[in-house]
């Protein structure tokens, strides 16, 4: 799926829970600009809400550590969502990515990969443990009358 | 994100509002935990239509109230759920442990 970049934005945020509102409504404001339907945009919302926290949660467990959110948009309605940090890694993650599966605490219901991979049409993880994780999402949106790309 | 509570007949109705996600889940679970610890209700009712937003933190609440629901030898059901929030929970197969109306 290489098609023309028609914009990115890069966001760099610390660790903090109160930034999980705030990464999923930039990324929707960004992803707006490609006209998607409203369960398009909230598919997005709720994908970079999962991602987002999991980097708060689980890449820096005991210090605050930067986010960074990578969107970009491309000709033919394609988003791309990269969520990157540099904390701990994740040792397995296809077991990471397993359904129910979490080593956070209770408020974490271990189906945070479940949701992306429903929500999005691609989702791709890179990790090495000490270094950091990226996340890489990508979904095409319905093409729209008037919609850019 | 305000929990208001109404009581009839047995039953507790706890309507929720406002974004569920992790950073307000913690808040929310300890909330719901002492609603049902307090009014000790035969079942409970949540009521989402108030819910703009939820991810998987959500359902986390969700598990612990039925979680504690069990323990009473309660009943638990989740209504007035707003389409986003119903894709979520239907993505997680939530549908097979809790009552979804």
């Amino acid at each position: 799926m290489k098609s023309e970049l028609l914009d990115q934005a890069v966001i760099t945020f610390s660790s903090r829970s109160s930034n999980e509102g705030f990464a999923r409504a930039a990324a929707a404001c960004f992803a707006a600009r490609l006209d998607p339907t409203l369960d398009e945009l909230a598919d997005v919302k709720t994908a970079v809400s999962e991602a987002v926290t999991n980097a708060i949660v689980h890449a820096y467990p005991d210090r605050l550590g930067k986010v960074t959110m990578r969107l970009r948009l491309y000709a033919g309605s394609v988003m791309e969502v990269q969520i990157r940090d540099t904390g701990v890694g994740i040792p397995d993650v296809e077991q990471a990515k397993t359904p129910l599966y979490t080593t956070g605490s209770e408020e974490r219901s271990g189906m945070g990969f479940t949701i992306m991979e429903s929500f999005m049409d691609m989702l791709k993880v890179r990790s090495a443990v000490g270094k950091g994780t990226t996340v890489t999402m990508r979904k095409r949106f319905s093409r729209r009358h008037g919609a850019t790309g | 994100m305000p929990i208001t509570v109404t009581h009839q007949n047995g039953a507790v109705t706890a309507a929720l509002s406002g974004e569920i996600d992790h950073h307000g889940a913690k808040t929310m679970m300890d909330e719901l935990g002492e609603l049902i610890a307090t009014r000790l209700p035969k079942h409970l009712v949540l009521d989402l239509s108030g819910v703009t937003f939820m991810d998987s933190s959500g359902i986390a609440v969700l598990l612990r109230a039925l979680r504690e629901m069990n323990r009473l030898g309660g009943s638990l059901r989740v209504t007035a759920i707003p389409a986003q929030a119903r894709r979520v929970l239907d993505a997680a197969g939530v549908g097979r442990l809790i009552t979804l109306d």
